[in-house]
């Protein structure tokens, strides 16, 4: 069953057509990377399905009903949850409160509390509770929001570079972190450039490029696809 | 009576500064002082210290709307006039018998309430935020106080009260309470003194409880990040426009009490002196708490005070010099800024003897 569809959605900024008439697919349970040279139009289209942006032409559909015209505050309640690019999480406030927030609209009382310590032990960060999480180092703050993200406890979690800025071993950590969540049954939907992590857990892979959907298809199809590669090499060699 | 429990609890938390016994005590103490404090002085004095109260509630706004909620707002002034005003009108039509004082105080905050849900929804969900936000609300203020200050014809007249102008609407009647043995007139001395003590030791246990809810974690979280607040499923216009109502109904018994207690109000308390000064008050104190917005009010109002007696016009001078060091050397606050200061120390020394 699909859970998210993209049926020819457009959006100008100006004279740029930062996403050109883009179909997508995704089916329920699977993760699916997103990948792309820089300004392929991958950041936009995650703003487009959370709703900071809203498409010239062309409807969103989530679990089956047309969101495309919903706020954003409406389409998370419906299920969607987002890690950002840079790590938004709330510098200011202590990394137990940032959980709390992200999950007081659904728990209360003892249920919160043992539900933000259960998150603090997942998320490694059992011991930095009572920072401030702007204190926190950036792999931390990373892990910090998709923390938050998760406590909604979403259909479907978008996650803009989560990996950005991220040791090796972190990326691996990472990596395990969504397979877990895959596997409990949350759809994933990844912006990624490093492709151990995609490698490590995509099971579809869609190529963007110039606004449009590239190619589609397996890890291994995708590095085996010439045209893919060459899209790669024009920029570095650009 | 668990719902009141959990109320209770709600009178410590991560957004207030204070918390455990230690803090409760200095609470009672200040506030036993506070009770005994005309017992030891004069009725002029006593009332002096009335006018100081007053202001503390439109700086709790301040505290509210800017210090937690992170929308700077020039507006608080013209809610302060509207209510003053409206209370003004009210009266002087119906005068204060059978405790309509109460009514009128309760109609001329609701009516700055109403102005702001109005000013608020066209704000809010128009996505105006920042500094166009400042920008909007000063010009709201000053454009009342243009109005107001051409009113000084007979023409301008609701009923029987006269707008006047900028010779300011007087005359109207304090508040009054209907007693068995004649109505108690609460003259500016020592029987509003309670009256607007007991207000705001209210009104700071409810923002306390309102700030450590939910609804209170909601508003510091679109202070720190607008965006990922959203992003969690928050409306997020919906709590800035509660908040900022709230904010305006606090503005608003800020200027009725003021109307009653010089039975007085003019034009230019929504002038633009009027709408930065609560602002120095706030910023100097610690804007992010509640407990360092009232201390820093005071503390200022007092010294503000004191220099307009010997530095007349200097003094104005002055809270600018203050404003201008407060952002260089504490931007959180000298109040807020010192009790941090002392936290960090304890806590390195328990460290250290650890």
């Amino acid at each position: 069953m699909a859970l998210l569809q993209l049926r020819d959605v457009n959006k100008h900024f100006g004279g740029l057509h930062v996403t050109n008439s883009v179909n997508l697919v995704l089916e329920q349970g699977e993760i699916h990377c997103l990948i792309g040279p820089n300004g392929a139009g991958k950041s936009t289209l995650f703003r487009l399905i959370l709703g900071e942006h809203h498409p010239g032409s062309g409807q969103i559909y989530f679990a089956g009903e047309d969101i495309t015209a919903l706020k954003s505050f409406a389409r998370i309640r419906r299920g969607l949850s987002v890690k950002f690019q840079v790590p938004g999480v709330f510098k200011g406030l202590s990394v137990r409160q940032n959980l709390e927030i992200a999950l007081q609209s659904r728990l209360h009382g003892a249920a919160l509390d043992k539900e933000i310590d259960r998150l603090l032990a997942f998320l490694n960060l059992e011991a930095e509770q009572a920072q401030l999480a702007g204190n926190l180092s950036h792999g931390q703050k990373q892990w910090l929001e998709i923390g938050m993200a998760i406590a909604l406890k979403p259909r479907l979690l978008l996650l803009d570079e989560p990996t950005a800025g991220m040791s090796p071993e972190e990326t691996h950590m990472t990596g395990e972190m969504v397979r877990r969540l895959n596997a409990a049954g949350m759809t994933v939907l990844a912006i990624e450039h490093d492709m151990a992590f995609v490698r490590q857990v995509a099971q579809r892979v869609t190529v963007l490029h110039l606004g449009q959907v590239f190619a589609q298809g397996s890890i291994d199809e995708i590095v085996a696809d010439e045209r893919v590669a060459a899209i790669y090499l024009g920029q570095a060699h650009a | 009576m668990t719902g009141f429990v959990s109320l209770f609890r709600r009178l410590e938390g991560p957004q207030t500064l204070g918390r455990g016994p230690a803090f409760w005590a200095l609470f009672a103490l200040v506030l036993a002082g506070a009770l005994a404090y005309p017992l030891f002085s004069d009725g002029y004095t006593v009332g002096n210290t009335v006018y100081f109260f007053v202001w503390v509630f439109i700086a709790l706004s301040l505290s509210l709307i800017w210090g937690y909620g992170g929308s700077l707002s020039f507006g608080q002034t013209a809610f302060f006039g509207i209510a003053g005003y409206g209370y003004g009108i009210l009266t002087i039509n119906f005068g204060a018998s059978y405790g309509f004082t109460w009514i009128a105080l309760l109609l001329a905050i609701g009516m700055a309430a109403l102005v702001a849900a109005l000013l608020g929804y066209f704000m809010f969900f128009g996505r105006i935020a920042g500094v166009f936000l400042g920008i909007v609300t000063l010009a709201v203020t000053l454009m009342l106080e243009r109005f107001m200050a051409q009113t000084a014809g007979p023409e301008w007249r609701i009923g029987a009260a006269r707008l006047n102008g900028f010779n300011g609407m007087s005359a109207m009647p304090p508040l009054t309470i209907p007693w068995f043995g004649g109505p108690i007139v609460l003259f500016a001395d020592v029987g509003l003194y309670y009256v607007v003590l007991a207000m705001l030791v209210l009104v700071y246990l409810g923002l306390r409880i309102l700030m450590n809810s939910s609804f209170g974690n909601v508003i510091v979280a679109i202070r720190e990040n607008p965006e990922r607040a959203e992003m969690l499923g928050y409306d997020i216009r919906k709590y800035q426009l509660i908040t900022f109502v709230i904010g305006a109904a606090l503005a608003g018994l800020s200027g009725v009490l003021y109307t009653v207690w010089g039975q007085y109000i003019t034009p230019s308390s929504m002038g633009m002196t009027a709408a930065s000064l609560p602002l120095i008050w706030v910023a100097v104190g610690g804007r992010s708490d509640l407990t360092a917005t009232i201390t820093g009010t005071l503390v200022v109002l007092s010294g503000f005070q004191a220099l307009t007696i010997y530095g007349s016009q200097y003094a104005l001078v002055f809270m600018g010099v203050l404003l201008v060091l407060t952002v260089l050397i504490a931007p959180n606050g000298l109040v807020l800024g010192v009790i941090n200061w002392i936290t960090k120390l304890v806590t390195r020394r328990k460290q250290e003897a650890a």
